[in-house]
């Protein structure tokens, strides 16, 4: 048995993960988000969860040091040496902050239960293929701690009575080498599901730094929900103002371009790399896009209706469009597409999101079909 | 469970022979110290436990494991030993230790035990806490099966809010005294007092228990009375709090509390106290330990070969931090300084009152009282007055101490002072009543509706009043009616109530 203290450690972890849940609006709106660490594991920033009592408040407080140094020299390492970190000194004890670790299933499981997100039923055949062992044969030889011990004995039985040598009077069984039996892996081929999801973005002009952080926050949380729902996935980056190109994760967030909007550059380029890469059939396609609504002409709109009638609508399992509200874009797009889908469309969600404290309603729109 | 720790090797047996002569050589005097080894993981639950193996269920010692358990695992801190202050005195040795390390940490460890020993702030704790302990476990764990879980921690999270708020003249008490005011209350309150005999704490607080069961037995059979009964009650609340910084105290008599959570805060109460000695000491008792990991290695035990290991260990130990003060550090320095002005004769009325310099400087009476001082004043002083004492202004020089503050002109933490006066106040204030703000009992029956009213003996520096606001919601939950707790901010009077619904500021 674990030590008590197992239990309690196990405590913690509920309390802080109900603080999570409780403040995950916060976390969200705030781009606050968990940095991944090497392990598959987030760490998230908590205000400590210290027991309140009554304490000195450290405003006129200061503390006390030792060392070498001038009334006016700074305590904190060399001058600017590590900045930032000035304000955590003179604190009390307890006044620490709490790191918490979370796995990505937990984390996307308070994401799920604050949202009421439904599980993910996917379409289409299985198709990935992964193998996996499972130890389900015997085998002659093997190593003693994958020994099987009732074959090992029924063997040597077997050959005792064969022989002759087995004495009902006197039941003893003695194994031989030969009689040894182990388990023993096959090789098993599973099917998996699998997804892809593509972010398409519009990187005109009229986006600026505030809506980018939006999609990025949005596109995390996403992200978690669909990689704990497929056991691999996969993430492409199309951006795009007049003309369209694909891009590293680190582009996408950071590129700045300016000029045009033909929203139908994105989706042709969307709908190539689904033709090459992704058989509809064995692959979840997500495609999401995200502009501020702006489209160059009421041409452009159509060409746009059209590859996502006719390509990537039969293609995925769903097309989602969120519109990030700017200073500058009209949200026509939006219009359009709500015109022609209607709110109700099987494979078509659209979303708005006003400000950061929207991003989380947004998430459920587009993953609360549960597609 | 599976054994966690272990006794001795053979080798480490030798060895604390070895250090046990030397300590005993030098006139430490300790009760049995029992020493075991054990791994890191065992030494951080003992760490996040109090250095007990067995505690009552709380996610708080959860929290300070996962604290301490990444903290070992990113090779932040290493927690060498752990010793508790039990007769016989249990101390934990972490595996992975350096054979020097180890001689190091046994030679502490011996400190620690003749420390709490002799120390007077120690001289009523129940040296049995470990039995103490494990039976408050079993207590607060048989009541949550009955109550369940969530309440009886949601209970405890709240008695943990005010488990600062116990008086420390509480430990002094002197076995008369105390027989005097248990008459007293007994007297007043026809209740029979905690028994004063050897009963264990336990058995003690099974009695409390009865004895609440039975006076609420009184009370059903007799309605009539009810009405009289509450109201001597009150009158007696509002009369007679005869240790207001026992706030714990007053809450276990006054507050209406259901048999088990009285229990529980009883419980709690006797955990606090136990553990406050070692809160009013940290300086002396760290202090007092390194000298003598210090004496003991570098006059006896030490090899050659060790010397660099254990040169490096030390200096960690007594590394100097820009933005704490350092208990080992101060504390071994300090007892050094005594013992040395002891030796030499530089003190007293005609040391203090010599004006010249260099007849200052070259003072030597050859006395040779260092020794016997230091021994002197670890029987005697807590840190307050250790450094109210013995803080002179050569020490502070040398040590080059300072006060620093936050400049929000350039957005850091700059030095303020180097003044004698401005460091050794703030340093005093820092420790007096071990850190905490003192708060008292003003009235039980405040504006006669029986609302509890707080009062802060402000010295200087102003609550945190978010926590304070956090801390009368939970005492309003213990006591069922208004709370309220009168302080200064910015200098101006205030007074902070909690009536169950909101927050009001009266100034």
């Amino acid at each position: 048995m674990d030590h008590p203290i197992k239990r309690d450690h196990a405590r913690f972890r509920k309390i802080v993960k109900g603080k999570i849940r409780d403040n995950l609006k916060k976390y969200v709106s705030k781009g606050e988000m968990p940095s991944p660490k090497g392990d598959g594991t987030f760490k998230i920033p908590m205000p400590s969860i210290d027991t309140p009592r009554f304490k000195f408040g450290d405003k006129n407080q200061g503390g006390m040091g030792q060392g070498q140094g001038k009334p006016g020299d700074p305590v904190d390492g060399n001058d600017g040496d590590q900045p930032g970190e000035g304000k955590e000194v003179g604190n009390q004890a307890g006044n620490k902050e709490l790191e918490v670790d979370l796995s990505l299933e937990e984390l996307a499981s308070i994401l799920g239960e604050e949202l009421a997100l439904p599980k993910i039923e996917p379409k289409g055949k299985k198709a990935i293929q992964s193998t996996t062992n499972k130890y389900t044969s015997i085998g002659m030889t093997g190593p003693n701690s994958l020994k099987h011990f009732k074959r090992t004995y029924k063997e040597a039985m077997k050959r005792q009575i064969a022989s002759g040598t087995y004495d009902f009077n006197d039941p003893r069984v003695i194994p031989h080498k030969r009689d040894f039996r182990y388990r023993a892996s096959d090789a098993k081929v599973e099917f998996e599901n699998s997804a892809v999801v593509i972010y398409m973005m519009d990187v005109s002009g009229s986006m600026g730094d505030e809506q980018k952080e939006i999609v990025r926050t949005e596109s995390f949380w996403i992200n978690l929900w669909l990689k704990s729902q497929y056991k691999d996935i996969d993430v492409r980056y199309i951006i795009h103002d007049a003309t369209a190109k694909e891009v590293d994760e680190e582009t996408f967030f950071k590129t700045r371009e300016s000029g045009g909007t033909l929203i139908s550059s994105a989706l042709k380029l969307c709908k190539e790399i689904i033709e090459k890469d992704y058989n509809p059939n064995e692959w979840n396609i997500y495609p999401f896009h995200f502009s501020d609504g702006d489209n160059w002409s009421h041409d452009d709109t159509k060409l746009c209706l059209e590859i996502l009638d006719q390509d990537i609508l039969p293609a995925s399992n769903v097309f989602c469009y969120g519109q990030v509200e700017s200073r500058y874009g009209s949200g026509q797009f939006y219009k359009d597409l709500q015109q022609k889908y209607t709110e109700s469309h099987e494979k078509v969600i659209l979303s708005k999101i006003k400000n950061k404290d929207a991003i989380l309603d947004s998430i459920k729109d587009f993953l609360g079909k549960g597609k | 469970m599976i054994e966690r720790s272990k006794p001795l090797s053979d080798e480490l047996s030798r060895i604390r022979d070895e250090i046990y002569q030397y300590a005993k050589e030098f006139g430490l005097d300790f009760y049995p110290v029992v020493f075991e080894v054990c791994d890191y993981d065992t030494i951080n639950i003992l760490a996040a436990q109090g250095g007990f193996p067995t505690r009552y269920p709380h996610w708080r010692f959860g929290m300070d494991y996962d604290q301490l358990s990444k903290g070992y695992a990113f090779g932040l801190q290493k927690i060498y030993e752990m010793v508790i202050n039990t007769s016989p005195c249990y101390a934990y040795l972490l595996n992975a230790n350096h054979l020097v390390d180890q001689k190091i940490v046994m030679a502490h460890v011996y400190g620690h035990a003749d420390f709490f020993k002799n120390n007077a702030w120690f001289k009523n704790t129940d040296r049995n806490m470990m039995a103490v302990m494990a039976n408050h476990g079993t207590k607060i764990r048989r009541y949550m099966e009955r109550f369940g879980q969530s309440r009886v921690e949601e209970f405890i999270d709240r008695v943990l809010s005010i488990e600062n708020l116990i008086d420390t003249n509480l430990l002094f008490e002197t076995e008369e005294l105390k027989h005097q005011r248990i008459e007293r209350e007994k007297l007043a309150r026809e209740e029979i007092a905690r028994a004063l005999d050897d009963r264990s704490q336990a058995l003690k607080s099974f009695m409390r228990t009865k004895e609440r069961n039975d006076r609420e037995l009184d009370k059903n059979s007799s309605d009539q009375s009810d009405v009289m009964d509450e109201q001597l009650k009150t009158s007696i609340a509002e009369a007679k709090i005869s240790y207001p910084r026992d706030i714990m105290h007053f809450l276990l008599n006054e507050a209406p509390l259901q048999e088990w959570e009285a229990d529980i805060l009883g419980i709690l109460r006797d955990e606090a106290y136990y553990f406050l000695p070692q809160r009013l000491t940290k300086i002396m008792n760290e202090g007092w330990a390194s000298y003598w990991h210090s004496q003991i290695m570098t006059t006896r035990a030490l090899k050659a070969s060790e010397i660099i290991d254990y040169a490096d260990h030390h200096a960690g130990v007594m590394a100097m931090s820009r933005q704490n003060i350092n208990p080992y550090k101060i504390g071994i320095e300090l007892y050094r300084d005594i013992e040395y002005r002891w030796n030499t004769g530089r003190f007293g009325k005609e040391y203090n009152e010599c004006s010249n310099m260099k007849e200052k400087l070259a003072w030597n009476k050859e006395l040779n009282l260092g020794r016997e001082k230091i021994f002197e004043v670890r029987k005697t002083h807590n840190d307050v007055s250790f450094i109210d004492e013995f803080f002179t202004e050569e020490f502070c020089e040398r040590q080059q101490l300072f006060t620093y503050k936050y400049n929000p002109r350039t957005g850091r933490n700059e030095i303020e002072s180097k003044d004698f006066n401005a460091i050794k106040s703030k340093l005093l204030m820092s420790l007096s009543n071990f850190g905490s703000p003192i708060i008292e009992v003003e009235s039980g029956n405040y504006m006669n509706r029986k609302e509890l009213m707080l009062r802060h003996i402000h010295l200087g520096v102003d609550l945190d009043f978010a926590y304070a606001s956090d801390t009368l919601k939970n005492i309003y939950a213990l006591w069922k009616r208004p709370v309220s707790i009168s302080s200064k901010q910015e200098e101006q009077n205030i007074v902070l109530t909690f009536d169950g619904k909101e927050f009001k500021q009266t100034k």
